[in-house]
């Protein structure tokens, strides 16, 4: 069984009288340690998908199996237990609590895990030095750089050991050698940690880092290849 | 379920970086939490004040002193002209029905002496039914007897802080002091009735029987005079026509014409008691007004603050709860904000409320009393108002959608 199942989801929005599919009917299996990255113009429904398969929002119909969970039939908060343990989020815009320092952004995801404060500081201390951060566990998102602030997410993405990682559009806001640094990251994490990581993005270069590309158009998957 | 202390550490945090809006925002707290504090304390205060004095003194009483001299148009205090007789007072016992006892007292300031120690203090010339109405009991030794004022004995019973000054440790009973030079036997020692609700040590007195202080130990240029009449009304209800019956007999005794002022005076010691009462539960309502309406306006102030840190921290709570908070975490988080505020409010409250309470005790006659369940009660107000205040917004903030939330700019 695969790690991502979904089968003909739907996602409908309505205003007013108009309905509109944001997805239809779009089917995808994510395995195991697999690099995928999303591609698609803005509106071709890739946002949508990234928040369903995130577990943010549900799909009007169809199936989403996560790691043999049915997660249509979760509530919200079994949604919030399955993003906690299951999912590590990078955004593009970092999404770092502002004056908290980078060791308690990392801290968070285990905080509500319930793991105990001893424990917690071993393995943010961890992750902040995987990302090679660790002299700045004290310093708070406004006093470091962009890449900083995202290799900071990078670590509370990974600290709770979640076997994906989805990052949206997580260059966005980086310049061109800032970028490099973090996808290659994401490579290392993607080959020595086996993780399995989906990548929003709409620049080439950046999908380039990816092992299979899936591109969207008006809701629907227009082409889905496995690289190299 | 969430780490508390670093829930705590959290809330702290944001409340000390907005610190001149927290402030503004416990101010009604403040204020209602200090109101409650003095509005029980000065409540506790009169009552045990008054509780006290009905103690000491006994209740149902009347104190009927003589009328005012008057010469070239100048008054004196009450008592200076000497009208009332003991022939008063057995008439008032004798035809006033609502009148349970009635007793005349002679008082005067004299020097006792004892061996080689000597005190001033307060003679009281007393019938034993003085000792009934006033409450006081025999610690050791005897009472007055009948005999005793028949035959105008030269016995007296002494207060404890007489016994202190002149006996020291030893026993009092059956020595022989010296009243103003006269001999008297002490046949008893009272049991201590410490201060009044006026702060006067009610110890510090010497009791002699009636006729032979007349006799033997004041002289006086109107025999027969005596200082004031205690009457005790048989029942709370029969006080006021047991006043109209005994101004109505003495005035028929005095001869005062009928548009003529009285020459004694009548008063009511319930009456005053209840006064005083009266006075300190207006305050008290009038406090507790203030104290309910500032902390409902405290709450409204915290709910308000509370939705604004809300809508300000959308991408935040959009961010917990993407990785993984529940609504329960969101909840208590914005829970234990509004608590911090208005439990932070309740303590700054507790203390200015003490504070101010006592000025009020040091500056007016108001007697104080700061009793722990005042502070119990007004903290546990300000918790209240918290966690009710506070529960709309945390739980708005709980409903947030996390996609819009983590959109929000």
């Amino acid at each position: 069984m695969a790690l991502i199942e979904i089968k003909n989801i739907v996602k409908t929005y309505i205003t007013g009288d108009t309905k509109f599919n944001a997805l239809d009917k779009v089917s995808l299996n994510v395995e195991q340690g697999e690099f995928v990255s999303i591609m698609g113009a803005s509106g071709s429904g890739k946002s949508t998908f990234m928040n369903i398969l995130g577990c943010l929002d549900k799909p009007t119909k169809g199936t989403y199996t996560l790691d043999n969970v049915d997660v249509m039939k979760l509530n919200s908060d079994q949604l919030a237990e399955i993003r906690n343990i299951k999912i590590g989020f990078v955004f593009q815009g970092f999404n770092l609590i502002s004056r908290t320092s980078a060791i308690e952004n990392v801290e968070l995801p285990m905080i509500y895990k319930g793991i105990p404060k001893e424990e917690r500081l071993k393995k943010a201390r961890e992750a902040l030095k995987i990302v090679g951060l660790a002299k700045r566990e004290n310093h708070h998102p406004n006093q470091m750089s962009g890449g900083q602030q995202q290799r900071v997410a990078i670590a509370r993405a990974i600290v709770n050991d979640a076997p994906i990682i989805l990052a949206d559009e997580p260059t966005g806001n980086l310049d061109t050698k800032t970028s490099i640094e973090v996808m290659e990251f994401f490579v290392k994490l993607n080959e020595e940690a086996h993780k399995t990581i989906i990548l929003v993005t709409h620049e080439p270069d950046i999908a380039e880092y990816s092992k299979r590309i899936v591109r969207f158009q008006d809701g629907k998957i227009i082409n889905d290849e496995v690289r190299k | 379920m969430i780490d508390f202390t670093s829930t705590l550490k959290i809330s702290l945090r944001s409340l000390k970086i907005n610190k001149m809006r927290s402030v503004l925002t416990s101010l009604g707290i403040i204020i209602g939490v200090s109101a409650v504090i003095i509005m029980l304390s000065i409540g506790e205060g009169a009552k045990q004040r008054i509780s006290k004095d009905i103690e000491s003194t006994g209740s149902n009483i009347l104190m009927i002193s003589s009328g005012t001299s008057t010469s070239s148009g100048v008054r004196g205090g009450a008592g200076t002209k000497p009208t009332i007789t003991m022939k008063d007072s057995q008439a008032i016992q004798k035809y006033c029905d609502s009148v349970s006892i009635s007793t005349a007292i002679l008082r005067e300031v004299k020097q006792v002496v004892y061996s080689n120690q000597n005190w001033s203090t307060t003679i009281y010339g007393i019938e034993p039914a003085y000792l009934k109405v006033q409450l006081w009991e025999i610690n050791s030794g005897r009472s007055f007897s009948n005999d005793d004022l028949k035959n105008n004995t030269k016995v007296t019973l002494i207060g404890e802080t007489v016994s202190q000054n002149l006996f020291g440790d030893m026993d009092p009973v059956n020595k022989t002091i010296r009243i103003g030079g006269v001999p008297f036997k002490v046949i008893g020692l009272l049991k201590s009735k410490g201060e009044n609700g006026m702060g006067q040590d009610q110890d510090d007195t010497v009791f002699v029987p009636l006729t032979t202080a007349q006799r033997n130990l004041f002289g006086s240029e109107f025999p027969g005079t005596v200082k004031q009449i205690i009457v005790q009304a048989k029942d709370a209800e029969n006080l006021a026509i047991a006043q109209n019956e005994v101004t109505e007999i003495l005035r028929e005794r005095h001869n005062i014409g009928k548009n003529k002022e009285d020459d004694f005076t009548v008063r009511n010691f319930t009456q005053m008691l209840e006064t005083v009462k009266k006075a300190s539960q207006t305050m008290s309502i009038l406090l507790g007004a203030i104290a309910s309406v500032s902390l409902l306006v405290g709450g409204i102030g915290i709910m308000n603050i509370m939705l604004v840190s809300v809508t300000e921290r959308t991408r935040e709570i959009g961010i917990r709860m993407a990785i993984g908070a529940k609504g329960m975490d969101i909840r208590i988080q914005f829970l234990i904000e509004a608590l911090v505020l208005s439990l932070a409010g309740g303590i700054i409250g507790i203390l200015a409320g003490i504070i101010i309470a006592q000025l009020i005790g040091i500056f007016s006659s108001m007697n104080i009393v700061i009793s722990t369940s005042p502070i119990l009660i007004s903290f546990g107000f300000s918790g209240i108002v918290g966690v009710v205040f506070g529960y709309y917004p945390a739980f708005k903030a709980s409903k947030l959608n996390p996609i819009d939330a983590l959109r929000y700019e």
